[in-house]
């Protein structure tokens, strides 16, 4: 059996989110953004798009991917890469949902499969 | 210079589609060969009749649907009679006397009649909708179905809502039900024969079809007659042969046509049921043709637009001296023009001995067609669902192809038949080059192919403009896109078809036309019914989706602010740092040192690192902290200062000078203008951002003629421009209208920011709607008619009614506070 090596923080609850919304959590020096999708999925991304620095919890949320407020980069929320011609990656963050509340994992000491 | 050969005089009766088409061929092959003159009963330019459908239902404008502005008879010199009926021929004397006929705003006409001598005259009367003599058919409220006052007399009618009635189960008596349902009357459509359109639909097609206009809400009574239509001076009831009594506020007879022919007969030409011709579309005097529904040809006659092109091909070349070009009656395939309702048929389609039949039911999607064959060639095809095919069958049976082989398939079209991928981009490649694409214009796939390659071609409305595919009931235009597309590849990209995004491939007109048509009122609703290609849209069609919702359904629809950009979300605008700047309101760029006195102690408190004056008189806060602007409003409100709305597609700002009230140029109050006009314009949500300026005299300071909508004050009143830009494109305004008070300003600068809302697409700005719409079009209804004027100026009040309240204070008392304030913090100390 394989621990659960996550380190989860509660963050907040989905209901305090808006339908293909996002909110933003304060973590020191990093800003991580969570974004709620329309069929209630959550996804937390490093709140900076690859291009410039854009704030993508500021952005409008489509299907799964965001697009950043600056210049219309399309992000994928799930791996956090530019989508289309663009190239580029933000960081995503491992979080989960239990109970309609939000937990979130900052330490990103795992290796993403 | 040579002396110029004396042009012969042409003298047209009746402005319709077929005479139209012929005077464009003629004017293409033979430019100065004749002195065009027109009579048309109808006050009106030539416009695309087959189209009334669409503006019945809302899904278009009559604007939409003009073929020949009055531009047009200007350009090429032809004098167009409106509303100037001709009443004798007289062949010997080759003169025609025309009557005018009192129009409806009650003008009298100059003279009662005229004379005009011909060398060559063409009768293009059309045909009239035949009226059923029953006991009542003349009461008030009895329309027939064929022009735009019948269509304007039904839209009327269906405003107080009630029941109608249509008797006519065929192809205009459906198309008037839909509308008229889609109008929200309660409609009910009285057939004779026991299936719908069944002289172009199979009884099995008849009863699909029937099942999905009751599906629609209308409700379908076959087997009916009418006997009497009932009422006391205005219609009330029908009552049918059964005793059946239906309520009725409008009754529409749509049972058939009968051409013209009576000025014919009286000018002793030889007539049966319609005007004779021979095939060179001469009448029994050679220097008269005859053209479109009047006609008899080959003992037929006429009623679909195909046949009607086809002659006037022919007249336009006798015309120019080609006595080769003769007219043969050819099939024609039908279509019904109800949005949602697919159906195709052609030929015969009768059952008999000799004759075989091959069907496909897909009960599952509502799918039925029917071929009938003889002798191996297909003679009839009857279509309903999915039609993509018709226009292959149709091409099969037109050339009279043996099938044999492919008969195994043949029932599943080109994209089976042949082994050809199912791609629809495919089966059109396969398409021959003679196949017809395009039914009303007669348009084979050779010829716009080669159009696209011998002119560059590149999009759908140069097709359109070249070849005139798919540019009259347009229902072959997604063909014309396949083609398009299998021949430029990659090269014809999307946004020269200009659909809204990846999302659907319906463009922004289109959009909208069925939001209103359809009555769709939220996002859902629209991606639902339009089939969206995604699941939920992107940040391109969100947002003007939103907007187009918005505007479309003022107090009804629900702002969706996710479907806003953050700028509209929150009210301020995100700079690149994602601080944000703040503008306040300052009306007609007028302060006041209680203001500045306030922003100056707001910048001291939140610490705000620059303050500047904007290019619209206005200050601005930038690199404000997000958390920080609930209070910065909250501040700023305490003052009087509301948003300034610097971020919104809306009215931005009102620029003024100081006009009469200092400056010793000043011919009105420039100052006061401005600020009433700011007073009253802002809050609204327009297409794209709207910025105005008034100047009080033509030194013009505050540079009016550059914006969106300017103002310049003059001795005698107000000079009203619109469409300048001054940002990626520089662009001078171009002059409205001149008006001598300023209510009559106010009134059509609201009209004009109406018509821009309804009619501008999402991002588009007021320059760019008016150089596609054209500035005369802008003027005929903002100007020029005063009733749509007045309409327009109260929908705007209707829609401010609901957009005239500060965001800013809102926003301060608790809305959308999730927007202001992180879901959580953590200090680093409590991360580690
Ligand atoms: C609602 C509707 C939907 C239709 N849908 C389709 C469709 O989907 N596909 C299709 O192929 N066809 C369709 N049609 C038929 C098509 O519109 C007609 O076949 C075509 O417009 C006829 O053109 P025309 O020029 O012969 O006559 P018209 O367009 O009827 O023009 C005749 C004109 O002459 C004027 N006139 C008559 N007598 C005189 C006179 N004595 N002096 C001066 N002027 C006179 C009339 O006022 C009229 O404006 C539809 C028709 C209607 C009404
Ligand atoms: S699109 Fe940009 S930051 Fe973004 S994303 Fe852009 S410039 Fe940025
Ligand atoms: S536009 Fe005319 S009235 Fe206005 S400030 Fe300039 S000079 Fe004076």
């Amino acid at each position: 059996m394989k621990a659960d090596t996550h380190d989860w923080k509660l963050v907040g609850t989905l209901d305090e989110i808006p339908k293909q919304g996002a909110r933003r959590v304060h973590h020191g020096d990093r800003t991580i953004a969570l974004f709620r999708t329309q069929d209630d999925q959550i996804f937390a991304l490093e709140d900076k798009c690859p291009h410039k620095n854009g704030q993508l919890s500021q952005g409008i949320v489509h299907g799964n991917c965001v697009t950043c407020p600056l210049h219309n980069w399309v992000i994928s929320l799930e791996t956090g890469t530019a989508q289309g011609t663009n190239e580029g990656r933000t960081q995503a963050y491992p979080v989960q949902v239990r109970d309609r509340k939000i937990y979130l994992d900052f330490t990103l000491n795992q290796v993403t499969c | 210079m040579g002396k110029k050969a004396k042009k012969k005089r042409l003298v047209i009766i009746g402005n319709g589609m077929a005479p139209g088409r012929a005077l464009e061929r003629l004017f293409e092959t033979a430019p100065d060969a004749y002195e065009v003159t027109i009579f048309n009963a109808e006050p009106r330019v030539n416009y695309d009749r087959i189209m009334l459908s669409p503006v019945l239902s809302g899904e278009k404008s009559f604007e939409e649907i003009v073929i020949h502005g009055d531009g047009w008879y200007v350009q090429h010199g032809v004098i167009l009679y409106k509303g100037a009926k001709v009443t004798s021929i007289d062949r010997a004397a080759k003169t025609i006397t025309a009557e005018f006929i009192p129009s409806s705003s009650g003008h009298a006409p100059l003279e009662p009649s005229v004379s005009v001598p011909y060398d060559r005259l063409i009768i293009a009367t059309g045909s009239s909708p035949i009226i059923i003599p029953v006991p009542g058919h003349d009461l008030a409220g009895v329309l027939s179905y064929r022009d735009v006052d019948d269509v304007n007399a039904m839209l009327l009618a269906a405003k107080s809502g009630g029941n109608a009635v249509v008797i006519g189960g065929g192809l205009l008596g459906l198309e008037a039900a839909a509308g008229l349902k889609e109008q929200g009357m309660d409609v009910t459509v009285l057939h004779l024969m026991p299936t719908l359109m069944e002289r172009q639909l199979d009884p099995v097609a008849g009863h699909l079809l029937e099942r999905a206009i009751k599906a629609r809400g209308v409700n379908v009574l076959t087997q009916a007659n009418t006997r009497a239509i009932l009422g006391d001076g205005k219609v009330e009831r029908v009552e049918l042969d059964d005793g059946t009594i239906l309520p009725a506020d409008l009754v529409v007879m749509a049972v058939g046509i009968r051409p013209n022919a009576q000025l014919a007969k009286d000018a002793n030409l030889d007539v049966n049921r319609g005007v004779l011709v021979d095939a060179a579309m001469r009448t029994s005097d050679p220097n008269i043709f005859a053209l479109g529904e009047c006609v008899e040809a080959d003992g037929e006659v006429f009623g679909l637009v195909a046949p009607l092109y086809e002659m006037a091909e022919v007249v336009a070349a006798q015309l120019a001296g080609d006595a080769g070009v003769t007219f043969q009656p050819k099939a024609t395939a039908t279509k019904l023009k109800v949005t949602g309702i697919n159906l195709y048929s052609a030929g015969d389609f009768a059952e008999g001995d000799d004759r075989e039949e091959i069907v496909l039911r897909d009960a599952a999607r509502g799918n039925y067609r029917r071929l009938v064959l003889k002798d191996n060639r297909i003679i009839g095809v009857v279509m309903y669902g999915d039609t993509g095919d018709g226009p292959w069958f149709f091409d099969q049976m037109k050339r009279t192809a043996d099938v044999s082989e492919m008969r195994e398939t043949l029932i599943f079209g080109p994209s089976l038949t042949g082994g050809i991928p199912l791609d629809p981009a495919a089966a059109v490649a396969a398409l021959p080059d003679d196949a017809e694409v395009c039914g009303c214009n007669g348009v084979c796939k050779g010829k716009i192919s080669g159009a696209i390659a011998g002119l560059g071609l590149k999009t759908l409305d140069d097709v359109r403009a070249h070849t005139k595919a798919s540019a009259s009931c347009g229902s072959c235009t997604g063909l014309v896109e396949q083609i398009l597309m299998a021949q430029l590849g990659d090269a014809y990209s999307p946004s020269a078809v200009q659909p809204m995004c990846g999302c659907t491939g319906h463009g922004h007109d289109d959009v909208r036309r069925l939001i209103v048509a359809q009555k769709l009122k939220s996002i859902p609703d629209v991606m639902q019914a339009l089939m969206w290609k995604s699941s939920g849209g992107c940040a391109t069609c969100r947002p003007a989706l939103n907007y187009y919702l918005l505007s479309t359904w003022p107090g009804e629809y629900a702002d969706d602010a996710q479907s806003r950009f953050i700028n509209e979300r929150v009210h301020a605008n995100i700079q690149k740092d994602g601080t944000y700047s703040v503008v306040p309101r300052m009306w007609g760029g007028m302060t006041s040192a209680r203001e500045l006195r306030a922003i100056a102690d707001i910048v001291d408190k939140f610490d705000i690192p620059s303050v500047k004056c904007t290019g619209g008189q206005r200050i601005d806060m930038l690199g404000v902290r997000k958390e920080d602007l609930p209070a910065i409003w909250a501040d700023l409100n305490a003052t009087g200062l509301v948003s300034g709305a610097a971020y919104a597609k809306g009215l931005r700002t009102v620029k003024t000078c100081v006009g009469s009230d200092w400056c010793r140029f000043g011919t009105q109050d420039s100052t006061g203008l401005g600020i009433k006009l700011e007073k009253f314009l802002w809050g609204s949500w327009t297409p794209a951002k709207v910025k105005l300026a008034v100047s009080g005299c033509p030194r013009n300071c505050s540079e009016a003629t550059c914006k969106d909508i300017g103002v310049i004050c003059v001795e005698s009143g107000y000079d009203i421009h619109f469409a300048g830009a001054a940002g990626l494109d520089i662009k001078g305004t171009e002059l409205l209208g001149h008006v001598a008070s300023e209510e009559e300003a106010i009134e059509i600068i609201a009209a004009l920011t109406q018509l821009y809302r309804v009619q501008g697409r999402y991002l588009e700005r007021i320059y760019k709607w008016a150089k596609r719409v054209g500035i005369d079009a802008i003027h005929a209804q903002v100007v020029e008619d005063k009733e749509r004027r007045k309409a327009l100026h109260d929908d705007f009040i209707h829609s401010q009614s609901f957009s005239q309240a500060d965001p800013w204070a809102e926003r301060v008392a608790g809305k959308d506070a999730h927007e202001f304030t992180p879901i959580s913090v953590f200090n680093m100390v409590a991360a580690e």
